[in-house]
């Protein structure tokens, strides 16, 4: 009976690859996974956002520090941060692996855009906290 | 020592040989709405940072984001945002399996585009009554 299967020896990586042991790094699932988990947690959460900044726009200092420091806020905004810089990490080293192909810069570039990110998020959290417990802890 | 031989490998055209389509053109907006929303969460940094700096920083920076050019960057960051949301929303339909049919694209892509409009002069609006 004839097998009418693909030859499963031919393969898409060149010979050179090959011996250079070079290939996927394993990790691929939970980019794509947590890009997608938080692509969701990103939706109610940037629809919450998108109201929170309506509502601060042409707000006065002492407005804007009643807004961010509500609990219900804070709480929201906190968690849209961590979603939000998470996914953006995940969609920047999609287009730096897809347009970069020199090594050196491809290394650099993911390296400033894990630094970008955790500046970013951390920069939010720490105002986000300051601006709310700030009003606990005078 | 022997060279490496090249092994001749598939080559598939750039950008600019595609006649454009919705579908293409929807698909390279959303990784540019990505891009843009991915240097304009920097604003928001700059504002929080600035309101957890003291009234005088902030001042500033509200008067910024206050003036014509300020409410004309949020404005566009709404619109980039809004986009980026639908387009995401799409891709996770096709993640699911779903609306993979020519005619569904075509209209899914229609969509984002329509959509995003829509929603961000729905917020603005809403915005400029309530607050």
């Amino acid at each position: 009976m004839a097998d009418n299967r693909a030859d499963t020896r031919v393969s898409m990586r060149t010979p050179l690859a090959r011996v250079k042991g070079l290939g996927a790094a394993g990790h691929g699932v939970e980019h794509w996974w947590i890009h997608r988990v938080t692509a969701v947690s990103n939706i109610p959460l940037i629809i919450s956002f998108v109201i929170i900044v309506a509502a601060l726009a042409g707000s006065s200092y002492e407005q804007a520090i009643a807004i961010i420091s509500h609990p219900l806020i804070a709480i929201i905004l906190i968690l849209a941060v961590i979603s939000v810089t998470n996914h953006m990490r995940l969609g920047m080293q999609i287009i730096i692996e897809d347009y970069v192909h020199d090594k050196g810069y491809k290394i650099v570039a993911l390296i400033v855009n894990n630094f970008y990110a955790v500046i970013i998020g951390v920069a939010c959290l720490y105002a986000i906290l300051k601006v709310s417990l700030g009003r606990i802890l005078v | 020592m022997a060279e490496a031989k090249v092994a001749p490998r598939p080559l598939s055209p750039h950008l600019q040989i595609y006649r454009w389509s919705w579908t293409m053109a929807m698909s390279i907006f959303h990784r540019a709405t990505g891009s843009a929303l991915y240097i304009g969460i920097a604003l928001f940094a700059v504002w929080l940072v600035a309101l957890a700096s003291g009234p005088a920083t902030f001042d500033a920076v509200q008067g910024f984001f206050g003036s014509p050019l300020g409410y004309l960057i949020l404005f566009g960051y709404t619109w980039i945002l809004m986009h980026h949301m639908l387009g995401g929303v799409r891709h996770l339909v096709w993640d699911f399996g779903y609306g993979m049919e020519a005619v569904q694209r075509i209209n899914m892509a229609r969509f984002t585009l329509i959509g995003s409009i829509a929603l961000t002069v729905a917020i603005w609006a809403i915005a400029f009554l309530l607050f």
